[in-house]
């Protein structure tokens, strides 16, 4: 798929928006639908598909391993840890009244942050499902 | 729907069923955006017609694309599906009105959470990440076990290839 002249040009023109959609996703979450599982899974769409157009080892540079497994258990990690500084600050666990002064606004911190780790996760794990699979059929195919 | 799914259930060719499978996805994102359900729209649309689609294909690289004849005759299983279904049919008769505002499921918790009183416009992200919080953390340690696991199945047997490599060299 690498030589597709359409495909390469389409990929490079609608890859950038793709990600910028996952992101006003996550970020537009709060007001319209969507939130961080699907801002997780549309970035990783994204992703994906480059590693589709351009080949695996282009997207691997881009988002390497080590990076995308520190995403798998960074995520779990942003959520548990803000569950914990709900804690700290004297409230109960994933309390997200105590966050800010304001308790409105605590709630929406907490949202935010805890919306974040779940994309954060999602987005790891598929992509990482993905360069399992993908870079086992390549070490098939030399064999 | 109805048509890609015999289609499916028909078809021996494996990689025209993981397209089917697509395009029954996408058409199961436009009934959920009929329904008012958007994030699951969303959801339906780029895990069951985008990832998973590339996912199975990468998959089918590492297998034949046809399936195997099946060895025996499928009536008992059909039986039982069949059986299955007309039995949750027989349960659903038993449900509420569709969108019904005395159903017992908006009378519990729904009321309160409808009062937005945390002043999150989009209800189902203020349910998800604040009301139920609890819930959302163990999904994501849920999707988070599901990655390590494709990582501690698909990696060990690379390692010992490899080193089957040095020996040879």
């Amino acid at each position: 798929m690498q030589s597709d002249l359409v495909l390469r040009v389409i990929g490079k023109i609608l890859i950038p928006f793709i990600l910028l959609f996952a992101v006003y996703v996550q970020f537009h979450g709060d007001f319209g639908p969507g939130g961080g599982f699907q801002a997780g899974v549309i970035f990783a769409t994204g992703i994906i598909f480059y590693a589709l157009i351009f080949g695996l080892h282009k997207a691997r540079t881009v988002i390497p391993d080590n990076v995308v497994e520190a995403m798998l258990a960074g995520g779990v990690l942003l959520y548990a840890g803000f569950g914990i500084a709900g804690f700290l600050l004297g409230g109960n666990y994933l309390d997200y009244f105590v966050l800010s002064k304001d308790p409105i606004h605590g709630q929406h911190r907490g949202i935010f942050w805890v919306e974040l780790g779940v994309a954060i996760t999602v987005c790891g794990v598929m992509l990482k499902i993905y360069y399992m699979f993908a870079s086992r059929g390549n070490s098939e195919e030399q064999h | 729907m109805v048509l890609a799914v015999l289609v499916i259930a028909r078809t021996r060719n494996l990689f025209s069923v993981i397209v089917l499978t697509g395009v029954y996805s996408f058409l199961m994102a436009t009934v959920l955006v009929a329904l008012d359900a958007v994030d699951v729209a969303m959801t339906e649309a780029a895990v069951g017609a985008g990832v998973s689609t590339v996912l199975l294909l990468g998959a089918l690289h590492l297998c034949k694309a046809e399936e195997a004849k099946p060895a025996h005759r499928p009536w008992i299983p059909l039986a039982l599906s069949m059986a299955t279904a007309l039995l949750l049919i027989y349960g659903s008769l038993g449900l509420p009105e569709f969108s019904d505002p005395d159903a017992p499921i908006h009378q519990h918790v729904t009321p309160r959470y409808l009062k937005n009183e945390i002043e999150v416009p989009n209800v189902v992200t203020a349910v998800l990440a604040s009301f139920r919080s609890y819930d959302t953390l163990g999904e994501t340690t849920v999707v988070f076990t599901a990655g390590a696991g494709i990582i501690a199945l698909l990696r060990r047997r690379k390692t010992p290839k490899n080193e089957r490599d040095k020996h040879a060299e």
